[in-house]
């Protein structure tokens, strides 16, 4: 059985939907058969059923995860499997949450740009060089790490200043990438709320790409963060800098 | 319909539907080439079904064989596509891949690299060298991430989950587009001289498919029904591996890079069966022994595996397999890699396969062989073009991707997608641009009186009537009859049997009736999909009737053998027009087919073909 919450903005509650089991069914299955079936107006965004999109994105008994990578077999026989919408955003309808708030972020983040000795393609880059950056660039933007991270979860007023997991490995990315010209360390700190994150590791715990956001982004962007502010030799040199005319 | 109900209303010079790989190019170069730009994408950014590609980029870079290069790409090209290709596009494709392919890397996009740091390359079915830019198997999500992320900072105007339903016209001319929004259901009207299709491909009509929920052929749709024509619709591309079990993910995509990286293909009695179906045409290129096969993956003066001749050649061998029942426990074939390379080289190569099978189908792909068939997976077929400028017998009207047809002819190489995307994304966009600024203030306008009926098309499947139906039904049958009788093999009487099933169904789409609000409702969603469809999954079942000869991806089991005559024709498809003639509806529609000679390659490049090494 399947237990789906069915409402808008104005509020919603919990409805039950028998559908029959099927060998190999994930959660997304179910949902789509109680739509065709019982519920053709129920609202669940999804699109390639295969984890490589991001789309379908809920909390299925209360955990973050993509319906169509959970697999009903994981579940205790005879229970019935829960569906919620994510937490963290603000609900449209049924399962689907308005997640503007990742695109706004997406949409602060310099760019790539390319560093002065290597301006333009084929740009000679060794693999051992790629391969940090690569392993966030895995991201499918399922938003689940915002989802589940304390930070924003149940504090809509730390939205404004704080970019979320996605967006430090986003940063870290361009910060690691061999090529990248610009330092993005200060804006991070200052205005995207890395301090905020007590690497409480919950979103690496829902990564459905395994990417180890919080050891391999987050803490080595709160270290490098952390030698620009502190180390004494570049003080010196700013402060130099500062001084000459 | 509330007669008072106000339209949002944008003016654009340049509305590129669709946000894949192609509908990404193009807003780029649109914006690049300083027109008013917006991009519409039925999901949210980032979601589209580039998103799954997984192999790589085509590309003749050289990096790791200095013999590739652009006419060695198009003669490949060529040959896959049985010649039916349009050389013009084969050539631009050929010539433009390693410039798009480089402007990704400028724009933040991290290829895997060869030992000296270049872009690696791999090898792929139908390419005499290995050609493909990768990364690892998530070559499309690096793709549509790249392009998504300059998107975003050139500030080109999006518009996600919005569903154009209707083009609208004013005299021969486009005018703009209708859609809805699908958080509200809201209507949205944009006023534009020039449109892009960029709308990806029509798989959803069957039942086993390797294709999203989106692939409706909405484009096609929207195309026929401005009046535009359609190129070869028969050729539909049946992926000779998709998984097969469990249920649930039946058609699931399983890369190609498998049998590029080394993987075979087995029968129920443990036999390399490829080596049963070498067909004449590429025999000369192509091993016809286990020892010379294994060889060719290091050592490229070898003939290529037999496993990796083009896709339509091995989906059709599998087919065969199963059908004489050499098949394995649920209806597919044995994809062996585990037993041909390390664990670790598996994970590393294959690192979204290995999730997959373990996470859907609790195999270990580096321990025991994949189930695979083959799935719907992609139409060469599409919206007729200018090779060029990517333009549409429409003025006004571009396409560009999946959506245009010409540049595959028969069947597409694998890794030649992504490629045409970027190559004619990029061109759609900046003719797209030209055009409109070309018009100066001789822009057409938008016809008030088609918005509103457009509006009112649009609604009718809340209007309850008699014989109501449900449109999750009648996707389902119309999937069953896609599959069963439009699939690999056709044979003239189940094609006209299908024609017969979709006009009914057309028919009895006109009785579509929806539960609920215009809100976030996807009953509804499906319900207007449906009529698009409908009329693509005729357009399919018209030309593959119509073509009687077996090439590529349109196999003919009462006409087995390839025609010389055909292949000196396009099978070109127009709506005979209704009234008003845009607006999509639900009944039987009507389409005119012609045979179009096909254009021949000049000389210089009609003697790369000849080349058979």
């Amino acid at each position: 059985m399947l237990r789906i919450w069915r409402g808008d903005a104005s509020g919603g509650e919990l409805k039950d939907y028998v559908v029959p089991a099927e060998e190999g069914q994930v959660v997304l299955d179910a949902v789509h058969r109680a739509q065709a079936g019982q519920a053709n107006d129920l609202a669940v965004r999804w699109n390639c059923k295969a984890g490589k999109c991001g789309s379908c994105s809920a909390e299925v008994n209360g955990r973050p995860r993509l319906m169509c990578m959970t697999r009903l077999s994981i579940f205790p026989p005879g229970q019935p499997v829960t569906v919620t919408p994510l937490r963290t955003f603000p609900v449209i309808k049924d399962l689907v949450t308005d997640v503007s708030f990742n695109y706004e972020k997406a949409r602060g983040v310099p760019a790539f740009t390319p560093m002065a000795s290597q301006p333009e393609p084929p740009f000679t880059m060794f693999q051992s060089d790629v391969e940090r950056s690569q392993e966030f660039r895995k991201c499918i933007e399922c938003w689940l790490c915002q989802d589940t991270c304390h930070v924003v979860r149940d504090h809509e007023e730390n939205k404004p200043s704080f970019a979320g997991p996605r967006f430090f490995i986003r940063y870290a990315e361009l910060d690691m990438h061999p090529n990248d010209s610009i330092d993005r360390k200060k804006m991070l700190q200052e205005s995207q709320g890395l301090g905020f994150c007590n690497i409480t590791k919950c979103c690496t715990e829902v990564c459905p790409e395994q990417i180890k956001i919080t050891d391999n982004g987050i803490i080595p962007m709160k270290e490098r963060v952390v030698d620009v502010k502190f180390d004494p030799l570049l003080r010196l040199l700013r402060r130099r800098r500062r001084q000459s005319p | 319909m509330p007669a008072d109900e106000t339209y949002e209303h944008h003016e654009y010079d340049v509305v590129v539907i669709g946000a894949g790989g192609a509908g990404l190019r193009a807003a780029i170069a649109a914006h690049d080439a300083g027109a008013k730009t917006a991009l519409i994408c039925r999901s949210l950014l980032g979601k589209a079904h580039t998103v799954m590609a997984e192999g790589g980029i085509a590309a003749a870079l050289g990096n790791l064989w200095p013999e590739d290069n652009w006419q060695v790409h198009f003669r490949d090209t060529m040959r896959g596509g049985k010649l039916l290709n349009h050389w013009r596009m084969a050539e631009l494709h050929a010539k433009e891949a390693p410039d798009r392919v480089y402007e990704l890397e400028q724009w933040g996009a991290l290829f895997d690299r060869t030992p000296a740091g270049k872009i690696s390359q791999r090898d792929f079915g139908g390419h005499r060298y290995a050609r493909l830019a990768h990364v690892g198997d998530r070559t499309g999500l690096e793709m549509i991430r790249a392009l998504q992320q300059r998107a975003v900072s050139l500030g080109i105007d999006v518009f996600m989950e919005l569903t154009v339903t209707d083009l609208l016209k004013d005299g021969d001319r486009v005018s703009g587009a209708f859609g809805y929004w699908r958080e509200s259901g809201r209507f949205v009207v944009f006023g534009a001289p020039a449109v892009v299709l960029a709308t990806g491909g029509i798989g959803k009509s069957w039942k086993v498919t390797s294709n999203s929920w989106e692939c409706t052929g909405d484009g096609h749709a929207l195309a026929l029904r401005a009046g535009a024509t359609l190129l070869n619709m028969e050729f539909v591309q049946f992926h000779p591996t998709g998984m097969v079990w469990p249920l649930s993910v039946r058609g699931l995509l399983v890369t190609e890079s498998v049998r590029g990286d080394g993987g075979v293909l087995r029968n129920s009695v443990d036999r390399r069966f490829m080596f049963d179906y070498i067909p004449e045409f590429f025999k000369a290129e192509t091993a016809d022994n286990i020892e010379e096969a294994d060889r060719w993956y290091d050592d490229k003066t070898n003939r290529r595996p037999p496993e990796l001749l083009p896709r339509d050649e091995v989906a059709r061998a599998i087919n065969s397999e199963i059908k004489a029942g050499r098949g394995s426990p649920h209806g597919g074939v044995y994809l062996d890699i585990a037993s041909r390379r390390s664990p670790e080289f598996i994970r590393r190569r294959l690192p979204s396969m290995y999730h997959q099978f373990k996470e859907l189908a609790d195999v270990d792909i580096t321990r025991e062989p994949m189930e695979i068939g083959p799935t719907c997976h992609y139409v060469m077929g599409g919206v007729e073009v200018d090779p060029d400028s990517q333009v549409s017998t429409v003025p006004g009207l571009f396409a560009a991707g999946e959506v245009a047809g010409g540049m595959h002819g028969a069947n597409r190489l694998g890794g030649n997608s992504l490629s045409d995307l970027i190559v004619f994304g990029k061109r759609a966009g900046e003719h797209a641009a030209a055009y409109a600024e070309m018009l100066g203030t001789n822009r057409p306008q938008v016809a008030a009186a088609d918005v509103a009926t457009a509006a009112e098309q649009a609604l009718a499947p809340f209007k309850a009537g008699q014989a109501e139906e449900n449109p999750y039904t009648l996707h389902q049958e119309l999937q069953d009859t896609m599959q069963d009788l439009v699939g690999i093999i056709r044979v003239e009487g189940e094609l006209k049997d299908a024609l017969e099933r979709i006009s009914v169904l057309q028919s009895r789409s006109e009785h579509l009736s929806v539960e609920g609000n215009r809100q976030y409702n996807p009953g509804w969603h499906l319900a207007l999909d449906l009529r698009n469809m409908l009329l693509v999954s005729q357009a399919v079942a018209t030309a593959a009737l119509e073509r009687q000869e077996s090439r590529g991806g349109h196999t003919r089991d009462d006409y087995p053998m390839t025609d010389p005559y055909w292949g000196g024709l396009n099978v070109v498809l127009q709506l005979k027009q209704r009234e008003p003639p845009v607006v999509a509806r639900g009944g039987p529609h009507q389409l005119s087919v012609r045979r179009q000679p096909l254009q021949q390659p000049p000389p210089e490049l009609a003697e790369l073909l000849e080349d058979v090494h």
